[in-house]
C-alpha cells in the first residue's frame, strides 16, 4: 500500500487538530463532509467547521476545514494536519498547505510519481476510485458514494466513534430510509478497507469529551433569520445574493413552521423576492412606515444599491432593518470569501450628512439576539438599524451557546401615537422632539379621519412636516438627528471589556466574527510574554466605555477584516481620537481571521517594545 | 385600526356623501403647479371620485415618487397619510405599505419620467405582482420638474419647446400594463373629467393592479406645435373605445341604459361598472385583443382612452401570498413570537 513514512516526526495530538477536505464543488462531498464534523461534535469534542467555495455551481475546487477542537478554540487556527485531498486540481497546491509532520489522505487509483508528494508527511493512499468501480455501475452512486467511503476510511484512521456516524446517516435519510443501508455499507467499505490495510489509527485521534455541552450547531444567517421571527418581523424584502440568501431562505422556513395561523393556514408573514436591491429595501421602508416591522437580508453590492432609499429612511426616519451578511469587494469582488468591509459604506450610508446604527455580533448565538433586537431599535429610533453579519458567521456552522428568550418579553414599538392619544387632543407635530432625547412622535397611516396625518418626505421640513427650504427649521431638524444618535449609543449593545491578569499600557479593539480567534489569540500572545486588554465593540455609535478603554492604553490595536481599517477610522472620526494611538492590524485575504495571524501580528508589535506608530500623512 | 369617523362642520348647504362627507374633505393643501397644469386637473379628479365613492379619506395611503405629478398627493386627501418617495421607487413603497396593512387603500401617482424612465423597472413589477392598488401616470412626454427634457413616452418624432427632434421611440405604459399581466388597465385625459372620475373610482374599487395612464399637458414645457401631449393634440386624436359610470350600491342599472349599449362589469367591493362602449368592436375583457386594438390604433397616430381591459376575478398579492385576514402590522407578540417552548424545540435539533 502506498503509505509513506514521515520525514518529520509525524504530528500526533489527540481533540486538537485541523482536517481539511479539498473536493470539486457540486460533487455531494458537503453532506459527506459536514456528517464527518458533526460526529465528532457527538463523540463530545467542539468543532470548528469552514466551508471554502466558489462562486460556481459545479466543478470549481471547494475546500471543508474542521477544526476539531477539545479547548474550544473555534476560529479558524490556519494550516492543516491532515489533508484529504480529493480533487486532482489543486493536488499540487493541497499538499504544500499541509503542516509538517501533518498526514496526506488521497485516492491512490491513479499510481502517482514519488515526486509528487512531500518527504516530511505521512502519506495515506486508498484507491477510492477502484473500490467504487468494483461496488458500484451507477456513475453517480460512485461519486456520492465515494464521499461516504472516505468517512468510512476516515472514522477508522482517527479512532472515531463509527456509531456517530452511523446515527447521522440514519437522522439524514430519515424520510429516504431506502438510502440508509447503502450509505452504511459505504461507510463500513471505506472503513473495513482501512482496517485491513492501513495503520489505523495514525498521530491524529479523536476521544470521547464532555466539552459541547448543550451548544448547537448553526450557521449564523439561520440563527439572524430566526431573531427576525423572534423580533416580530413580518415582511422580508429580498434579492438574492451571495452570502445573504440563505438568511432570507431560513426566514422563510422559520415561517413556515412558526407563523402559519393553526386554523385558517394563512400566513402571519409577507416574504417577497425583489426585482432588485432598490425595491427590496423600498418594500421595507414602505412596510415599516406602514407600521410593520420589515427587514432585507443583502451583501455589499446591495448594500451599494440601496443607498438612496437608506438617506430617505434615515431623513424621513422611518425604521428598517438590514441584514449586511458581507463578503470580499470592493464590486463584486471574491463573493464566496469573507470580509468585514463595509462597515464605512453602511455606517455612512447615502448621500448628505447621514448616520446609521449598526451591529456587530460576534457568532450566530448573538446574530440570533441582534436579529431580534434590530427590530426594537429600528422602531424606538425610527432609522436603519443594520446588523453586521459576514460570510464566516452567516454560512458557516458553529459551535453556539443555545438560544434563549425572555417570554415576558414585549415588542418595543417606540413613540406610536393611537387614535384614542389623539382623540384625547394629544399635540402631534412629526418632528417635534417632545421628550429631548431627539425621538419624534409618529402615527401609523389610517389611524385617524381629521388628526395625526402627515406628509412623509425626503425634502426638508419643519416640526410639523410641512415642507420648507428654510435654513433655521433644516439645521434645527439635523441637530435634533445628531440628538437621537447620541440617545442611541446608550441604547444599542454595550462593548464587552476584559482586562489582561497583568497590568499591560496596551489594548486590543475587535468586532464581530474576528472574537473567537482574538479569544485564542491573547493566550498566544501571552505565551510571548505580554499582555493585552480587550474590548469587543458590539454596535455604533460608539459606546463612550470606547473612549475610555483608548484614553486608558498608550495603544490600541484595532483588529479587523479589511484592508482600510475601517472600524478605526470611524472610532477616530466618531471619538475625536488621535490615529496614531490606534494600530491597525489588518486581514484581508478572503479567508476568516487566525489566532495565529493575529497572535503574530501583535506579538511582533509588542516585540518590538518601542511601538512605531503610523504617521499620518496629509 | 379601524376608527368611526367624525365629519367635521361644514356649511350645511354644500352637498354631502353617504358618509356625510363634503368635497372639502377630500381635498389638500394650494397646489403650487403652474396655472393650467394637467396635474392638477387630475388631482380634482381624485378628489371628486373619492368624494363620490364615499370613502373614508384617512383610509387612503398614498404614495408617490418625485416630480410635479408626484408633488400632486400634497393637494388631495389632507386626511390621509402621504408618501413622497424616491424617483421612480413609488411602486416598491406602495408594495411595502399594502404588505403591512392590506385593509387601506392604495393610491399611487407618479410621472412618465419616474415610472417609463427611472423606474420601469419597478412600474413593472409592481404590476405583474398584482399589488391591490391603483397607480395612476400623470403623462406629459416631459420631465416637467427638471424643465422640459423628453421622458421615454414622448413620441417620436415630436418636437421639444425648444425645437429639438425626438429620435427615440416612444413607450406606451398602457400597453406594456397589458402585457404584464396589470387586470385592470385604462387611459384617459386630465382635460376630460367625465371620462377620468369613473375611470379612477373603478381603479379603486378594482381588487388586484388597477393601472392608469392619464394623459396630462405640461404647460410650461409640452404644449406646443409639435407636441404630441398638448391639449390640442390629444383632443384631436382621441379615441375614446367607452364611457363608463361606476355605480356603488343596488341602483337598477336598467333604468338607466338601453340594453344592449351597455355592459355590465361587477367588481369585487359590490360596485358596477357600467361600460357604454363607444367602439362595438371592443372586447374590455380580451387582453390579446386589447393589446392590438391598441397598436393597430397607435400606427394610426391615435390614442386610445378608456377602460382597455378589466380581469374579471381577479386577485392580489395578499391573495398570492396567503397572508392572514388581520393586517400584518397588528400582529402583536403573541401572535407574532414563538416564545421560549418553540426554542428549546429549536434548539434540541442543532445538536
Ligand atoms: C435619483 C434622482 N435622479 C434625478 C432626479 C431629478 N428629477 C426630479 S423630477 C425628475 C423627472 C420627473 O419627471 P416626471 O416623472 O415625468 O414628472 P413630471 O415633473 O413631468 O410630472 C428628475 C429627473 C431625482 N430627483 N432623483
Ligand atoms: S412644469 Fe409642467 S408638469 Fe410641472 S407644474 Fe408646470 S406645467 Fe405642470
Ligand atoms: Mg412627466
Amino acid at each position: 500500500m502506498p503509505t509513506a513514512k514521515s520525514s518529520a516526526a509525524p504530528i500526533s495530538r489527540v481533540n486538537d487538530f485541523v482536517v481539511r477536505f479539498a473536493n470539486v464543488n457540486g460533487s455531494g462531498s458537503a453532506s459527506a463532509n459536514e456528517m464527518f464534523a458533526r460526529a465528532i461534535m457527538r463523540m463530545g469534542v467542539p468543532v470548528a467547521p469552514r466551508n471554502i467555495f466558489p462562486s460556481n455551481i459545479q466543478g470549481l475546487p471547494t475546500w471543508y476545514e474542521v477544526r476539531v477542537t477539545e479547548a474550544n478554540h473555534l476560529g479558524a487556527r490556519g494550516g492543516v494536519d491532515l489533508m484529504v485531498a480529493m480533487n486532482p486540481q489543486t493536488f499540487d497546491k493541497d499538499i504544500a498547505g499541509i503542516e509538517a509532520g501533518g498526514y496526506l489522505f488521497y485516492d491512490s487509483t491513479k499510481e502517482l510519481p514519488a515526486s509528487k508528494f512531500r518527504p516530511d508527511i505521512t502519506v495515506i493512499g486508498v484507491p477510492l476510485t477502484a473500490i467504487c468501480n468494483r461496488e458500484y455501475t451507477d456513475p453517480r452512486q460512485r461519486q456520492l458514494f465515494k464521499n461516504i467511503i472516505y468517512i468510512g476510511a476516515l472514522t477508522a484512521l482517527l479512532d472515531m466513534d463509527v456509531k456517530a456516524v452511523e446515527q447521522l446517516i440514519g437522522e439524514q435519510y430519515k424520510s429516504k430510509p431506502q438510502l440508509i443501508e447503502p450509505n452504511l455499507k459505504a461507510l463500513n467499505i471505506g472503513r473495513d478497507f482501512a482496517i485491513l490495510n492501513l495503520s489505523c489509527p495514525i498521530g491524529l485521534t479523536v476521544r470521547k469529551a464532555d466539552k459541547v455541552g448543550d451548544r448547537i450547531f448553526i450557521e449564523g444567517n439561520a440563527s439572524a433569520a430566526l431573531g427576525a421571527v423572534y423580533g416580530g418581523a413580518t415582511v422580508c424584502a429580498w434579492y438574492p445574493i451571495t452570502p445573504s440568501s440563505g438568511l432570507a431562505d431560513a426566514f422563510t422556513k422559520h415561517c413556515e413552521k412558526l407563523r402559519v395561523d393553526p386554523e385558517t393556514k394563512k400566513a402571519k408573514y409577507a416574504i417577497v423576492q425583489a426585482e432588485d436591491e432598490l425595491a427590496s429595501i423600498g418594500m421595507v421602508i414602505g412596510a415599516a412606515w406602514n407600521g410593520a416591522r420589515a427587514f432585507t437580508a443583502t451583501s455589499g453590492p446591495g448594500i451599494s444599491l440601496m443607498q438612496e432609499f437608506i438617506g430617505l429612511a434615515y431623513f424621513a426616519e422611518i425604521p428598517a432593518v438590514i441584514f449586511d451578511v458581507q463578503r470580499a469587494g470592493p464590486s463584486t469582488g471574491m463573493p464566496t470569501r469573507t470580509q468585514q468591509c463595509d462597515i464605512i459604506s453602511c455606517a455612512y450610508a447615502s448621500h448628505g450628512d447621514t448616520k446609521h446604527i449598526l451591529l456587530f455580533p460576534e457568532n450566530p448565538a448573538e446574530a440570533f439576539e441582534f436579529g431580534a433586537i434590530a427590530f426594537d431599535l429600528a422602531d424606538r429610533l425610527q432609522t436603519p438599524v443594520f446588523v453586521m453579519l459576514d460570510l464566516d458567521i452567516g454560512m458557516n456552522h458553529h459551535l453556539s451557546r443555545p438560544l434563549t428568550w425572555d417570554d415576558s418579553k414585549k415588542f418595543d414599538r417606540g413613540k406610536v401615537i393611537t387614535a384614542e392619544e389623539l382623540e384625547a387632543g394629544k399635540d402631534f407635530g412629526r418632528y417635534l422632539d417632545v421628550d429631548g432625547d431627539g425621538i419624534p412622535f409618529r402615527t401609523y397611516p389610517g389611524t385617524h379621519p381629521t388628526k395625526g396625518s402627515f406628509f412623509t418626505r425626503g425634502t426638508s421640513r419643519d416640526r410639523y412636516a410641512k415642507y420648507t427650504e428654510e435654513g433655521a427649521p433644516y439645521v434645527d431638524n439635523m441637530q435634533r438627528l445628531v440628538r437621537k444618535f447620541d440617545t442611541a449609543k446608550d441604547m444599542v449593545p454595550r462593548p464587552l471589556q476584559a482586562t489582561s491578569v497583568n497590568q499591560t499600557k496596551y489594548g486590543v479593539l475587535y468586532f464581530g466574527s474576528t472574537a473567537p480567534a482574538m479569544d485564542e489569540a491573547i493566550h498566544m500572545i501571552e505565551a510571548r510574554g505580554h499582555a493585552l486588554d480587550r474590548m469587543r465593540i458590539r454596535a455604533f455609535p460608539f459606546h463612550s466605555s470606547v473612549n475610555s478603554f483608548v484614553a486608558d492604553h498608550d495603544f490600541v490595536f484595532v483588529v479587523e477584516q479589511n484592508r482600510d481599517a475601517q472600524l478605526r477610522s470611524l472610532i477616530v472620526n466618531e471619538c475625536g481620537i488621535d490615529p496614531v494611538r490606534l494600530v491597525p492590524i489588518l486581514h484581508y485575504d478572503g479567508t476568516p481571521i487566525t489566532a495565529r495571524f493575529i497572535a503574530k501580528a501583535i506579538g511582533d508589535h509588542l516585540d518590538q517594545l518601542k511601538l512605531t506608530p503610523m504617521k499620518v500623512t496629509s | 385600526m379601524t376608527y368611526l369617523a367624525k365629519p367635521k362642520f361644514h356649511h350645511p348647504g354644500l352637498p354631502k356623501n353617504d358618509l356625510g362627507y363634503t368635497h372639502r374633505d377630500y381635498e389638500g393643501t394650494v397646489s403650487t403647479l403652474c396655472a393650467g397644469c394637467g396635474h392638477d386637473s387630475i388631482t380634482a379628479a381624485i378628489i371628486q371620485a373619492c368624494f363620490e365613492l364615499s370613502i373614508e379619506p384617512h383610509r387612503v395611503a398614498k404614495i408617490s415618487g418625485i416630480g410635479c405629478s408626484s408633488k400632486t398627493p400634497t393637494y388631495f386627501l389632507g386626511n390621509s397619510h402621504g408618501f413622497n418617495s424616491v424617483h421612480g421607487r413609488m411602486p416598491s413603497v406602495l408594495t411595502g405599505a399594502n404588505l403591512a396593512n392590506r385593509d387601506l387603500i392604495y393610491l399611487g401617482v407618479s410621472g412618465d419620467g419616474d415610472s417609463a424612465s427611472i423606474g420601469f423597472g419597478q412600474f413593472a413589477h409592481a404590476l405583474r405582482r398584482g399589488v391591490n392598488m391603483a397607480y395612476i401616470v400623470e403623462n406629459n412626454g416631459v420631465y416637467g420638474l427638471t424643465k422640459g427634457q423628453f421622458s421615454a413616452t414622448a413620441d417620436r418624432g415630436s418636437k421639444s419647446k425648444r425645437g429639438v427632434t425626438n429620435t427615440d421611440n416612444s413607450i406606451d405604459l398602457a400597453a406594456i400594463a397589458l402585457q404584464l399581466g396589470a387586470s385592470f388597465v385604462a387611459r384617459s385625459f386630465s382635460g376630460d373629467k367625465q371620462q377620468l372620475v369613473p375611470i379612477i373610482k373603478a381603479a379603486i374599487a378594482h381588487k388586484g393592479a388597477a393601472f392608469i395612464d392619464v394623459i396630462s399637458p405640461c404647460v410650461a414645457f409640452n404644449n406646443h406645435a409639435g407636441s404630441t401631449k398638448s391639449f390640442d393634440f390629444v383632443r384631436e386624436h382621441n379615441e375614446a373605445v367607452n364611457r363608463l359610470d361606476v355605480i356603488s350600491g343596488r341602483m337598477p342599472i336598467e333604468v338607466q341604459y338601453a340594453p344592449g349599449q351597455i355592459e355590465i362589469v361587477e367588481q369585487h367591493d359590490g360596485s358596477t361598472i357600467a361600460l357604454r362602449k363607444l367602439d362595438a368592436d371592443y372586447q374590455v375583457h380580451d387582453r390579446a385583443a386589447a393589446q392590438a386594438f391598441l397598436q393597430h390604433h397607435a400606427a394610426k397616430g391615435q390614442i386610445v382612452t378608456g377602460l382597455l381591459y378589466v380581469e374579471k376575478d381577479a386577485d392580489d398579492l395578499h391573495a398570492h401570498l396567503h397572508t392572514v385576514d388581520t393586517p400584518l402590522n397588528a400582529l402583536n407578540e403573541k401572535e407574532l413570537c414563538p416564545g421560549q417552548s418553540a426554542l428549546d424545540k429549536f434548539n434540541a435539533s442543532m445538536r
